[in-house]
């Protein structure tokens, strides 16, 4: 028996025989060829088979994993329509009277020797690969292969230097329990892959080829890879990798399908998410849109104020990749709780009563206003929304929406594209909660911030673990709250969801469907389950 | 001939995917496109020579159209730059 450890890509359990994985070894002969012109003709229709392929992998893609990760596909079909790579190989061909496979292998080798010597370019080098890999396609359909990855009859778990993308999508998804490569990162084209797909991944894995065929197990969730189980522990892997099918399956289930009770009635299913890298588990698990896009990542991660340019490239990240569904990004929300150094703010007693949210952006207008641009160019791209929160008066609100709408002004003056943008607000205070018929009417839509909502009303600290046998988050002022907020939503004619943890507490979907909510965002992990309650709901 | 200069934003410079695009953009037009960085220039509807010149964030291009078109294309170059680099 023998254990390595590796960084985990995807949760699971993967028992079964080892294969190690090697590219399809395309021996390439140099022949000479008579017929020049019919061996282009022979090239060229390779070319654009491979071309077919590769868009119908990116059709493929967008549906499995959005357009911004499908977008790889593209950009190979983009190398072999390139004009030098296509005459490099007709003049091999035509030059020296050689055949198809060896003119495109040498060609592929030349240009992926470019980029591999390009240094002191990191991302241009790691191309090289990109190059090699619609090289390799080529020629395997030149040879007469399909292009496809055969891994055998048997499920196997894959173990192999590294994979390409496109070896990734195309091998038999049946066949495959599981990846272990040595290459490769957790945010690789193949990370991402192998979540979306939900099958377990190790990288980073110290690989052997002499375990080709023994047995071996991936834990996905402790990142072990074992090989050669001794009894007891295969034994206890055997009853972990059940349980873990069966709550898999049920929710595997549930992907794709609606959000609708038994009698018809339908809520949108929103993922909460805090960074960009957070969009995988927003595929993984079927999100309708972004309820909650934190945008405080952007502040905390910087040493100083993040640049337009910055959180532009994140917004637009973010809104393109999920199509056309909508993201909601809720603007600057920190406070004294959540300090950031380079914001200097003054130590208070009450922290959560104090200078954050909105206040901050209300009073050093600078720092709203470049987030407000980013967000406005951003728009551009996607189907955004603008959510503000720590609102307590409607006054508040006008002035915000006073300087949103000046700094869209300003953006189409300068000639720069800006898309249509919701507008709508947190309900977080009990002030916004009782004027929230107010509201409703300079507003887009409300989004409940319950966990702040329920700390406010209740008149309790959290943090104080003392207080936690007075704490309950169904306590009936903070329902009364939301069944309020929601009517006085649909009585103006706009929409009402929950963005806080309430919303992912599956003893109160069918309250919540109740009452009339139109969203619920949670966590990407949570959404199957509360999908699956809202289903079960009559 | 018609050019302009640029300075890189995008923090991956002329990365693959808007390379991509900006060969397409350049292949709409007749007149002779080029992008030049220290001297070196090169053909912007040649994609793999554009992704040779390795072309990173804050570094200084120049771009170039010489032909009947040249004015509608340097017009519509500067928007993509502007756009997507």
């Amino acid at each position: 028996m023998e254990e390595r450890a590796g960084k985990k890509i995807f949760n699971g359990i993967a028992i079964g025989k080892i294969k190690f994985y090697e590219k399809a070894d395309n021996k390439v002969t140099r022949r000479r060829v008579d017929d020049v012109e019919a061996e282009i003709a022979r090239y060229e229709a390779a070319k654009e088979e491979a071309v077919r392929q590769l868009n119908a992998l990116y059709e493929k893609a967008v549906v499995e994993v959005g357009e911004a990760n499908a977008e790889i596909f593209n950009v190979h079909a983009m190398l072999l329509e390139d004009d030098d790579y296509t005459e490099s190989v007709h003049n091999i061909i035509s030059g020296q009277g050689l055949n198809a496979e060896y003119a495109a292998a040498t060609t592929g080798d030349n240009f992926a020797e470019m980029f591999a010597s390009m240094t002191d370019n990191e991302y241009m080098m790691a191309r090289s690969a990109d190059i090699k890999d619609v090289t390799e396609r080529v020629v395997t359909i030149l040879s007469g292969g399909n292009g496809g990855t055969d891994i055998g009859d048997e499920p196997v778990i894959i173990v192999a230097e590294d994979l390409a993308p496109s070896e990734t999508v195309q091998m038999d998804k049946t066949k495959l329990l599981a990846f272990v490569t040595r290459l490769g990162s957790a945010n690789s084209h193949t990370a991402i892959l192998a979540r979306t797909m939900g099958i377990p991944a190790l990288i980073g894995v110290d690989i052997d080829a002499g375990w080709n065929g023994k047995i071996g197990i991936v834990d996905g969730y402790e990142g072990k890879f074992i090989i050669d189980p001794e009894m007891p522990l295969l034994e206890e892997y055997f009853k972990k990798k059940a349980a873990d099918d069966e709550q898999k399956k049920l929710l595997q289930t549930l992907k794709g399908k609606e959000n609708v009770t038994k009698s018809g009635q339908k809520i949108n299913l929103y993922a909460n998410i805090g960074s960009p890298n957070d969009l995988a588990s927003v595929f993984e698990n079927d999100a309708g849109g972004i309820g909650l896009f934190r945008s405080e990542f952007l502040y905390l991660e910087s040493a100083d104020y993040p640049t337009e340019e910055e959180q532009f490239q994140a917004y637009k990240k973010v809104v393109e990749t999920m199509g056309g569904k909508k993201v909601i990004i809720r603007t600057l929300d920190i406070g004294a709780d959540k300090q950031i150094d380079y914001f200097k703010l003054d130590k208070e007693d009450n922290p959560a009563l104090g200078y954050r949210a909105i206040r901050i952006c209300l009073t050093r207008p600078e720092i709203f206003r470049t987030q407000l641009r980013a967000l406005h160019r951003a728009s551009a791209f996607g189907n955004l929304a603008i959510m503000y929160p720590m609102i307590i008066s409607v006054d508040e609100v006008l002035k915000v929406k006073e300087i949103s709408k000046s700094v869209r002004e300003e953006l189409i003056a300068e000639g720069i594209p800006v898309g249509e943008v919701e507008e709508g607000i947190m309900i977080e205070t009990p002030a916004a909660a009782v004027m929230s018929d107010e509201l409703a009417k300079v507003v887009d839509f409300f989004s409940i911030g319950t966990n702040d909502l329920t700390q406010y009303t209740l008149a309790i600290d959290r943090q104080n673990s003392k207080l936690d046998p007075f704490y309950d988050s169904h306590h009936p002022a903070v329902l009364r709250l939301i069944q309020m907020v929601t009517d006085n939503a649909h009585k103006a004619g706009i929409w009402a969801g929950i963005c806080g943890e309430l919303g992912a507490d599956t003893t109160l979907t069918k309250t919540f469907l109740k009452m009339g909510l139109d969203e619920l965002s949670v966590s990407p992990g949570c959404i199957l389950p509360v999908r699956k309650e809202v289903r079960d709901a009559d | 001939m018609k050019e302009f200069t640029y300075v890189i934003k995008d923090k991956l410079g002329i990365h693959a995917r808007p390379a991509g695009l900006l060969v397409k953009e350049a292949k709409k037009f007749q007149s002779a496109t080029t992008i030049t960085k220290n001297g070196q220039t090169k053909k912007l509807t040649q994609l793999m020579m554009l992704m040779s010149l390795g072309v990173k964030q804050g570094e200084e291009v120049t771009i170039a159209a010489d032909g009947p078109d040249e004015d509608a294309a340097i017009a519509a170059l500067k928007e993509f730059f502007e756009q997507n680099l």
